[in-house]
C-alpha cells in the first residue's frame, strides 16, 4: 500500500526526522492560506500523487510570492500529471502540499528496502541526490553504499555514521544525519514498511540534514496491525478495477492487450499470459482467482474483465487440485449466463473431476471453445480474438 | 531415497483444529503411507483432544517427545504463523513446511534471523508443500496427479507446479520429489538448496526447475548448477509479459528497480548450461529431451 508524501513526512516527524514545514491542501485558496500561515517568501507547491517523477512532469514548482503560489496551485490542482511512473494516461492531481522553501547546499539519496538475498532490511545511500536510484545503480554503482540492518539491534550509531560519511555528509552534520537515519529505520520497522525513499535528502543552510521528499510503501500482509496506516489510503489514487478486485479477494492487474485471462494460482496466471504472447496475442490482464474460488468469485472475475472495452476474448485456464473442475465449470456457466457474454470464451480445465467439468461446459448450450492443454488453449484464444 | 521426506517421515500438523488444517491433514493421511506418517497435531488450547484419531498436543516439543515426529506442517493463520515456525525450530525438528499465505515480511525476517545456526530446515511460507510420490505428501497439492519416478521438480508456485507434473506424467515420467518453495520474498529453502539435494540424491536423474519474476534466486541457483551439478536441469520462468512495479499475485513476484525480470533469469540460466523454454506448455517435453 502506498501513501502521499505529506502523510509519509507526518509519520517520519514522529521518528525525529526533520522535514520542511508544510500543509496539505485541497483547493487553491487553501494553498494560498497555507503559504501565508507558513510565512517566509519562498514556497514549494507540490502535487500529491503516489507516482514518482512529479518534478519532471511539472507537478512541483517553486513560488516566490503569494501570487505565484496561487498561480502554480491553480495550474497543478486537477491537472493530469504524467510521469514515467503513471503511464501515458497520467494521474489527476487532487491534493497539494505547500512547503516552506529551503536553501539547499547539497542533495543526497537514502532508501530502505527488504533485501531478499540477505533477508534483512537494506539501507542504501548515495551522494547522487535527486537522481533516479535505478540510473545511479547502472551508471555508477560504486556510488551506492549499502548497509544490512540487524533485525534485533537495529541500525547502530556506528553504521549510520559510517554510511553518512561515505556519501559526503560534512563532519558537523553527522550527529543530525545519524539521528535521521536511525529514525528512518525505526519508522520503517515499526510501520511494517516495504519501501522508504528520501530523494533528495538535503543538507540545508546551517548544516541541517532534512528529508525534502518522502516516499513510503507498506507490506499489505501487515496492514491488519496498522489501522492508522490503512486510514491514510487514498482511493482516488488507485485503479477502481483493482479496488473492486481486492473486495472479492481477487488478484487483478489490467494490461494493454485484448485477451482476458482467468487463472487459479499466480504462477500459472503469469505463465498463461506468457503463452498468449508467445502465440502472437496480447493478454488484457493478470487475474488469479486463488485456490478456493467459488462460483460467485468466478462471476465477479468475469465482470471485472468485461469492464475492459478492448476485450475481444477470454481464456480460462484452471488446474483443479483442491478446487474441483466441476465446481469451476458450474461457475463459468453461471457467470457466462449472468454477464451475457458476447466475446469468445476458451476454457481449459485440468485436474480433479476434469471430465465432469468438461461435460457441464458442453451441456450448457453456451458457445464455449474447449481446449485440451495450455498450448491448444492459447492458440484457440489468439485465433478467436482476431 | 528421494529428498527431505519419505515414508519414514513422522509429521505433526500445527493448526490441526482449523478448517484448512483438518481438511489437508485428512487428505495427506489418506495418501500412500499417510496413515503411518501423520502422527500428531498441535493446538495450545486443545491438548488431549484428537482429530480423527490423531492426538493433539499443547506444544511442538511435547508432540515430538510423545510421537517422535520430526517434521511439521503449518496451517496457522498469518498473524501467528511465524511464531509457529519459531516453535518448531526451537523444538529442533528436521523440517518445517509452512503453507500459510500472507505472513508479514517483518515477521519472516525475525524468524529467519532466529533460525541462524539451527538445524531445522524451512519450506515456504506461502507454498503448496512437498511430496515424495507414492510415499508421503505434506501439503495441499493433489496427490493423485503424481507418480513415483526419477525426476525432481522445484518451483515457487502451486498450480504451475501441478501443470509441470501433469506434463511429465503425460510423457510417462514419474517424480522423485516435488517441492514448492513458495512465493514470498523472505522464505526458507531456495532453488539452490533444493538443487544441491537433488544432485546428491541417487534416485533423481534430472531436475525441472520452475521460477518466476522477482529476486535473484534462480540466477544464484544457475551459477551453482554451472559449476557443480552433474545431472541435467531444465527450466521455465513465468512472467516474461509481467510489467515492472506490479505485484503479480505472489508477494515476491515483482520486478523492482529493474531487477528480477524473466528475460534476465532465462539468459543467466542458459549461459549456465540450463536448457530453458519460453513456452510453459513444453516444460515436460524439454525435460524428456535431455534424458
Amino acid at each position: 500500500m502506498k501513501i502521499h508524501e505529506y502523510q509519509a513526512k507526518e509519520i517520519l516527524r514522529k521518528y525525529n526526522v526533520i522535514t520542511p514545514k508544510g500543509v496539505a491542501c485541497f483547493s487553491v485558496n487553501e494553498a494560498v492560506q497555507a503559504a501565508q500561515q507558513l510565512g517566509g517568501n519562498v514556497w514549494a507547491v507540490k502535487a500529491q500523487i503516489y507516482a514518482g517523477g512529479r518534478g519532471k512532469g511539472g507537478g512541483v514548482k517553486v513560488a516566490k510570492s503569494l501570487d505565484e503560489v496561487r498561480q502554480h496551485a491553480s495550474e497543478i490542482l486537477n491537472m493530469r500529471l504524467i510521469t514515467h511512473q503513471t503511464g501515458p494516461e497520467g494521474q489527476i492531481v487532487h491534493r497539494l502540499f505547500i512547503e516552506q522553501g529551503i536553501q539547499i547546499e547539497k542533495e543526497f539519496y537514502v532508501g530502505m528496502v527488504v533485501d531478499r538475498g540477505q533477508q534483512r532490511v537494506c539501507l542504501m545511500a548515495s551522494s547522487e541526490g535527486g537522481m533516479e536510484i535505478e540510473k545511479v545503480a547502472v551508471e555508477a554503482p560504486e556510488k551506492i553504499h549499502k548497509v544490512f540492518i540487524d533485525p534485533i539491534t537495529g541500525l547502530s550509531q556506528q553504521q549510520a555514521e559510517e554510511v553518512a560519511q561515505k556519501i559526503g555528509i560534512p563532519k558537523q552534520s553527522l550527529p543530525g544525519a545519524v539521528t535521521l537515519l536511525q529514525g528512518l529505520y525505526q519508522a520503517f520497522d515499526e510501520t511494517d514498511a516495504s519501501l522508504l525513499e528520501i530523494n533528495p535528502l538535503a543538507l540545508a543552510s546551517e548544516q541541517q540534514v532534512m528529508a525534502l521528499d518522502a516516499k513510503m510503501n507498506f507490506d499489505e500482509n501487515a496492514l491488519f496491525r496498522h489501522p492508522e496506516i490503512v486510514a491514510l489510503r487514498d482511493l482516488d489514487e488507485e485503479d477502481p478495477v483493482e479496488i473492486e478486485a481486492s473486495k472479492h479477494e481477487l488478484s487483478y492487474i489490467p494490461l494493454d492487450g485484448n485477451i482476458g485471462c482467468l487463472v487459479n494460482g499466480a504462477g500459472l496466471a503469469m505463465a498463461t499470459m506468457d503463452i498468449i504472447k508467445l502465440y502472437g496475442g496480447n493478454p488484457a490482464n493478470f487475474l488469479d482467482v486463488g485456490g478456493g474460488a467459488t462460483a460467485e468469485k468466478v462471476t465477479e472475475a468475469f465482470k471485472l474483465m468485461l469492464r475492459n472495452s478492448k476485450l475481444q476474448g477470454i481464456l480460462v485456464n484452471i488446474f483443479g487440485g483442491i478446487m474441483k473442475c466441476d465446481v469451476i465449470a458450474q461457475g463459468i456457466v453461471a457467470a457466462a449466463r449472468d454477464v451475457q457474454l458476447k466475446v469468445p470464451l476458451v476454457v481449459r480445465l485440468e485436474g480433479t473431476n476434469v471430465d465432469l467439468g468438461k461435460k457441464i461446459l458442453a451441456d450448457s448450450g453456451l458457445k464455449i471453445i474447449s481446449a485440451d492443454n495450455m498450448a491448444d488453449a492459447a492458440q484457440k484464444a489468439v485465433n478467436a480474438a482476431k | 531415497m528421494s529428498i527431505l521426506i519419505n515414508h519414514n517421515s513422522r509429521v505433526m500438523t500445527q493448526g490441526i483444529t482449523g478448517k484448512t488444517g483438518q481438511f489437508h491433514t485428512r487428505m495427506c493421511r489418506d495418501y500412500a503411507n499417510g496413515k503411518a506418517c501423520f502422527v500428531a497435531g498441535v493446538n495450545p488450547r486443545k491438548p488431549g483432544e484428537n482429530f480423527e484419531g490423531i492426538p493433539v498436543y499443547a506444544t511442538v516439543k511435547e508432540a515430538k517427545q510423545q510421537t517422535g515426529a520430526n517434521v511439521s506442517v503449518i496451517y496457522v493463520p498469518p498473524p501467528f504463523a511465524a511464531a509457529a515456525i519459531d516453535e518448531a525450530v526451537e523444538a529442533e525438528l528436521d523440517l518445517v513446511i509452512c503453507i500459510t499465505e500472507g505472513i508479514p515480511v517483518r515477521d519472516m525476517i525475525l524468524t529467519r534471523y532466529k533460525m541462524q545456526g539451527k538445524k531445522t530446515r524451512l519450506i515456504g511460507p506461502n507454498c503448496p508443500g512437498i511430496i515424495t510420490p507414492d510415499e508421503v505428501k505434506i501439503g495441499i497439492m493433489p496427490g493423485y496427479i503424481h507418480k513415483k519416478g526419477r525426476i525432481g521438480v522445484v518451483s515457487r508456485s502451486g498450480t504451475l507446479t501441478y501443470e509441470a507434473v501433469a506434463q511429465l506424467m503425460s510423457l510417462g515420467l514419474g517424480q522423485s520429489t516435488c517441492i514448492g518453495i513458495g512465493g514470498d520474498p523472505v522464505n526458507g529453502l531456495k532453488h539452490l538448496d533444493i538443487l544441491q539435494m537433488f544432485n546428491d540424491d541417487d534416485e533423481t536423474d534430472a531436475v525441472l526447475m520452475v521460477g518466476e519474476i522477482g529476486g535473484t534466486d534462480e540466477e544464484d541457483c544457475a551459477r551453482w548448477v554451472k559449476d557443480h551439478m552433474h545431472k541435467p536441469v531444465v527450466g521455465f520462468i513465468a512472467g516474461v509479459t509481467a510489467p515492472p512495479g506490479k505485484r503479480m499475485g505472489h508477494a515476491g513476484a515483482i520486478i523492482s528497480g529493474g531487477k528480477g525480470t524473466a528475460q534476465e533469469k532465462l539468459e543467466v540460466m542458459e549461459s549456465c548450461g540450463i536448457r530453458v523454454t519460453r513456452n510453459p506448455a513444453e516444460m515436460g517435453k524439454l525435460l524428456k529431451s535431455v534424458l
